[in-house]
Order: C-alpha cells, then sequence, then structure tokens
C-alpha cells in the first residue's frame, strides 16, 4: 500500500515541479535566459491568489483567470525592456546568458522585497478542498484537482506549440534563431511572448501550489532550484524532458518524505549530481 | 651560479615597462597605509569597514581569478567563504587562530578541487547550475549534520580582536592580490584565458584543459575560504543560512563586472563601490534597501556591461578622440572578454 500512496502522491507533486520546470526550460530553452527570479512569480502567483481568497472569497481556480494573464504581460514586458536591450547590447550570446542571469537576480531581489513589504514574512495557509479521496488510497481531493488543471493547461500548451503559428515559431526560433529571423519570424516579438509564456506557467503553478502547500514570500528560491534540477535532469530546453523530469522528482521526493522528511532536498542533488557524471545531456538530451 | 641568477632577475626586472614598476610602487605604498592605518587610527569604525572593502575584494579577486579569464560564471563563492566560517567556528580556540585560517585555505582548495573535477568537464551553463545549487546543498547538508549531532541550528564562535582580524584579512588580501598577478602572468594563467577564448584550439596546443580549469578554480577558492575563516570571528554566532548566504555568491560577480574584469583594480574598485552603497542603503533605507539593491544592479548591468573601468576607457577614447589623438584604447586592441 505504501508503494502506491508514494507513486499516487509522487505523480501528483511531480505534476507542479513539472508545470514549474517547463515554464523554466521555455526562458532558457528559447530565450537564452537562465531565471533566476523563475520562483519568485510563483511566489507571487500564490500570494495574489491566497489575497483574493482571503478578502473576496474568490475559488482559488478561478484566480488562474488573474495570475496567469498578469504574469504573462508581466513577463512579456520584462523581456521587452530589460532582457532584448541586453541581447541587442551583448557581443555574443554566452556574454548575454551570464548578464541575463545577473539580470534576473537582481528581479529576484526586487520582487521578493516588494512581496516582503506587503505581505510580511511569515507562512500562510490557504484551505481548499481539504478532503481524501479514492476510498483506501486516501488521496487529497485538493492535490488531485491542482493535477486535473495541470493536464488541461499542458495539453493546451502541447497544442499551442505544436498546431499554431505563433508556437511554431517560438519552437523555431529556440532551435535557430537566426535562421527563423531570416524566415520572416518577428524574432524579439516571440521571445517575449515566450518569456511571457515561460512566467505565465509559474504564475498558474503558483495558484495551484498555495492550494495545496504552505506558502511565504521567501518560498521562491527552493522552486528555482527545483526547476533547475528538473531542466537539467529531463535536457536544457526540452520540454517533454521537463515534464518527465519533473514526475521522476516527484516520486523521488515523496519516496525520500517516506522515510526521512527532511531529506528530500539532499536527495535532489545527489541524484543530479549521479546524472551530471552519467549523461550530463539529460533523459530527452541530444 | 649565483651570477647567471642575478643576471636573470636584472634582465626580468628590465623586462617590466616602466609604468608597471609604478604600480607596483603604488601598489606597495597603498598596503603599508592599510597596514599602519589601526596603529594610526585606531578607532573601530574604519578598520570594521575597510576590512569588510578587503573581504569583499578577495572574494571578487578570488572569482574574477577563474572566472574572468574562462567565462565559466561560478557561483560556489558562499560555498568556500562559508567552509571557512564553519572551519573557524569549529577550530578556532582549540587550534591558534592562523592556523585555523590556514587550515580553511586547505579545505577551502581540496573541496573546491572536488567540485571543479565533477562539473568543469562540463558546458559552462551545467557549472552555472551546479554551483548555484552546491551552496544550497551545503546549507542543507550542515543544517541537517547540526541537527543529527548537535541538536542546534548554530554554532558560537570565538571571537577575535577588531585588529587582529583586520591585520589577518590584509595578509590574505596582500597574498590573493600578489598571488593572482603571477597566476595571471605564468603559464597556467595563459594557458587559462586560452581555454576562454577556444577551449578546443587549446586542448589540441597541448594545454590539460581540465586540470588547468580545476587548479585555478581552486586556488581562488583557497582565498574565499580564509577570508570566512577571518570574518567568522567577527561575530560571536553563526548557523547555516548566515554562512551560505547567496548574497555572498552573487555580490562577487557583480562587483566584478561592476569594477570591470580587464585587471586587477577593477574588481577591487567594485568591491569598495557596492560595499559603500550597501552600507549606505542600509542605514538610510533600512526597509528597502534590498529592493534599491535589486534596481541598481539591474540599471548596472544594462548601462555599464564593462563596468566602471570600461566608462571610464569610452570618456578617454571620447577625449583622446577630441584632441586629435590615437583612438586605440587597450579594450579596442582586445580585452579580456566579459564572463559568460
Amino acid at each position: 500500500m505504501a508503494a502506491v500512496d508514494i507513486i499516487i502522491t509522487g505523480v501528483l507533486l511531480g505534476g507542479l515541479f513539472a508545470l514549474v520546470s517547463v515554464g523554466f526550460s521555455l526562458q532558457y530553452g528559447v530565450g537564452r535566459v537562465l531565471n533566476v527570479s523563475h520562483g519568485e512569480f510563483i511566489m507571487i502567483g500564490a500570494f495574489i491568489t491566497f489575497w483574493l481568497f482571503s478578502s473576496h472569497g474568490l475559488n482559488p481556480l478561478i484566480s488562474i483567470v488573474v495570475t496567469a494573464p498578469l504574469t504573462i504581460v508581466l513577463g512579456w514586458a520584462l523581456h521587452a525592456t530589460l532582457f532584448r536591450r541586453l541581447m541587442d547590447k551583448a557581443p555574443s550570446v554566452d556574454i548575454f546568458e551570464g548578464q541575463s542571469m545577473l539580470a534576473s537576480f537582481g528581479l529576484l531581489y526586487i520582487v521578493q522585497n516588494i512581496a516582503r513589504i506587503i505581505w510580511g514574512s511569515q507562512t500562510y495557509n490557504l484551505t481548499f478542498l481539504q478532503r481524501t479521496v479514492g476510498g483506501s488510497l486516501l488521496i487529497p481531493l485538493n492535490r488531485l484537482v491542482a493535477f486535473g488543471v495541470i493536464v488541461v493547461i499542458g495539453a493546451i500548451l502541447f497544442w499551442f506549440l505544436a498546431a499554431t503559428r505563433l508556437g511554431k515559431a517560438i519552437r523555431a526560433s529556440g532551435q535557430d534563431p537566426t535562421t527563423a529571423g531570416l524566415m520572416g519570424v518577428d524574432i524579439h516579438g516571440v521571445l517575449a511572448i515566450c518569456f511571457g509564456i515561460g512566467l505565465g506557467l509559474a504564475g498558474i503553478a503558483g495558484t495551484l501550489m498555495s492550494t495545496v502547500l504552505a506558502i511565504s514570500t521567501s518560498m521562491g528560491l527552493q522552486y528555482t532550484v527545483v526547476a533547475m534540477i528538473v531542466v537539467v535532469l529531463g535536457g536544457l530546453g526540452s520540454i517533454s524532458g521537463a515534464v518527465i523530469g519533473g514526475v521522476i522528482l516527484g516520486i523521488v521526493s515523496q519516496l525520500v518524505t517516506y522515510f526521512e522528511p527532511t531529506m528530500s532536498f539532499i536527495a535532489y542533488y545527489i541524484i543530479f549530481i549521479i546524472l551530471l557524471l552519467a549523461r550530463p545531456k539529460g533523459i530527452m538530451g541530444k | 651560479m649565483k651570477n647567471t641568477s642575478s643576471a636573470q632577475t636584472a634582465r626580468r626586472f628590465a623586462g617590466y615597462s616602466r609604468n608597471r614598476l609604478i604600480s607596483m610602487g603604488v601598489m606597495v605604498v597603498i598596503f603599508i597605509i592599510l597596514a599602519i592605518l589601526p596603529v594610526v587610527a585606531p578607532d573601530s569604525y574604519w578598520v570594521t569597514r575597510i576590512s569588510e572593502y578587503m573581504r569583499y575584494g578577495i572574494l571578487a579577486i578570488g572569482w574574477v581569478l577563474f572566472s574572468g579569464p574562462t567565462g565559466y560564471m561560478s557561483l560556489a563563492t558562499a560555498a568556500f567563504y562559508g567552509l571557512g566560517f564553519y572551519m573557524a567556528a569549529i577550530l578556532n580556540g582549540p587550534l591558534p587562530f592562523a592556523v585555523v585560517v590556514i587550515l580553511s585555505g586547505i579545505v577551502g582548495f581540496i573541496v573546491a578541487a572536488a567540485i571543479g573535477a565533477l562539473t568543469l568537464r562540463l558546458r559552462g551553463v551545467y557549472f552555472c547550475i551546479f554551483t548555484f545549487a552546491v551552496v544550497l546543498l551545503l546549507n542543507q547538508v550542515v543544517l541537517e549534520v547540526e541537527r543529527l549531532t548537535t541538536g542546534t541550528r548554530g554554532r558560537f564562535v570565538q571571537q577575535e580582536s577588531v585588529h587582529v582580524a583586520y591585520w589577518a584579512i590584509l595578509i590574505v588580501f596582500i597574498l590573493t592580490v600578489v598571488v593572482t598577478m603571477f597566476i595571471r602572468r605564468s603559464r597556467y594563467g595563459l594557458a587559462l584565458q586560452s581555454i576562454g577564448e577556444y577551449e578546443e584550439a587549446a586542448a589540441h596546443s597541448g594545454i590539460n584543459v581540465v586540470r588547468t580549469k580545476v587548479v585555478i578554480f581552486a586556488t581562488g577558492a583557497i582565498f574565499m575560504a580564509m577570508a570566512g575563516a577571518i570574518m567568522a570571528t567577527r561575530r560571536s554566532y553563526i548557523d547555516p543560512g548566515i554562512a551560505f548566504s547567496m548574497e555572498t555568491s552573487f555580490l562577487p560577480v557583480l562587483m566584478a563586472m561592476f569594477g570591470g574584469m580587464g585587471n586587477l583594480v577593477g574588481p577591487v574598485l567594485g568591491a569598495v563601490g557596492f560595499t559603500a552603497l550597501r552600507d549606505y542603503l542600509v542605514t538610510a533605507y533600512p526597509d528597502a534597501f534590498m529592493l534599491i539593491f535589486g534596481v541598481v544592479l539591474i540599471i548596472a548591468i544594462l548601462f555599464m556591461p564593462n563596468g566602471i573601468l570600461g566608462v571610464a576607457q569610452q570618456l578617454w577614447r571620447f577625449i583622446r578622440r577630441r584632441t586629435g589623438g590615437s583612438p586605440k584604447t587597450p579594450l579596442e586592441k582586445g580585452g579580456r572578454r566579459a564572463p559568460a
């Protein structure tokens, strides 16, 4: 029974990790921005949801309608002003990667401290659908609902990237920005939208996270690290890799938590180190 | 035998340009002024403040030593610095202070060599992610070990006086500057620079790429760990969150970029500038200082990609062009690459 429990809760948590990591992977894989502040936008999503829930009684799932557009626009604006400027001025991709990472560290400071001025540094809990389903399996309903939302979002994203013109432009820019530009893709516009989608996924992940876990203004960095590990696990820039990596990390996390609750973070690193030694390109890397 | 060696020395000195001798002279004078400062002005305010500047100077130079020429962005500074903290917390008292500092340097070197050997075979971005994560890993591991062995969160450190810490950090600072200067001019330094320019070509011309990278990365870590061991004795209490703070990793990078990485003056200028700015913001806006700091960081990256020295060079070029002098500046002749 324990094994089934661990796998089910692991997959449910892994869905959240995957959602966080796909956003991170889009930002790095297409835009070459190693966004250290990714987790901060998860926190923003979580706190806006919490605020709408506690002061206006809005259902957390409905608040996705608020958090997703907000973070998408925020990400678009950030890329259009900050990262585009850096990209145009940097003499090479390597230098751009370094500078954009440092700039995103500056963002981390800014976003986290604005949030701390508004919400303080205590931990909040949002009670939503706190019962279990599945008979003797005792699956928490809120996690199951969050997972369902993730599957829907994932399907929409997949359709968007695979079938729409803009999605194809994003994938083309990820493969070879110069050629994509020559083929008539407005590279600046596409990268900004792509960065916006990445942050939008972080915002949605934040909303869902607030329904299942405790939230605080310093929660962001740990999810950034999770995203980094998952993305290396799956292969840098590979979206399917990020999904698989997320689910694997979720299961590992639950497995370790079952035996030794405080060790899950350490376990991530051990996987990370083994992977770097054995297959540095990641599971889905080419 | 003795004659030939002194002749060689003479030839070597003749090889130095006058400018270089002057700048070395200036450096020695600055070091002497710094050394006698606590005697002349025993006011602990300035002594504390200048040791703070030197601490960040050490971290920034230690970072530039490896990451400047290669472009591999290391975010592990806090890992080595924090190791120094814990060395001091555990050993200072049972062992003399000087021994603790030297031991910290050795441990820093070994740990950095292990991290380097694990990751420096990989592409730059993996190295960056790994070093970023290793700081958080150490934070967690130390917290866990403390919980299991002592059942507490932090430790007390046996303190040293302001002046002892000042002189210790000055010695490490001088050591850092001198060793870095020598490494940059040595075969290893040149090898490292050619690795940064084109790694495969460097490997084909007979450089042991991985060993060079690992050794220099670990050498930088010696100074970081020593600085950590010294600065820990200025606090009475440390815990993993203080020792392995992300800020310690990012600040030296920003300082080096802010100051410019073409030579060693840049990182030190950046360290002094940023530390002074931070001190000012902490006292003037205690609530919002991190927020303002983030804004300053982004502005610095956006508008000063080559640092203060880059701005100064641009200004200099502008003046020279106005007065009709030669437009060639060191930057145009092929300055060192900014890190990736």
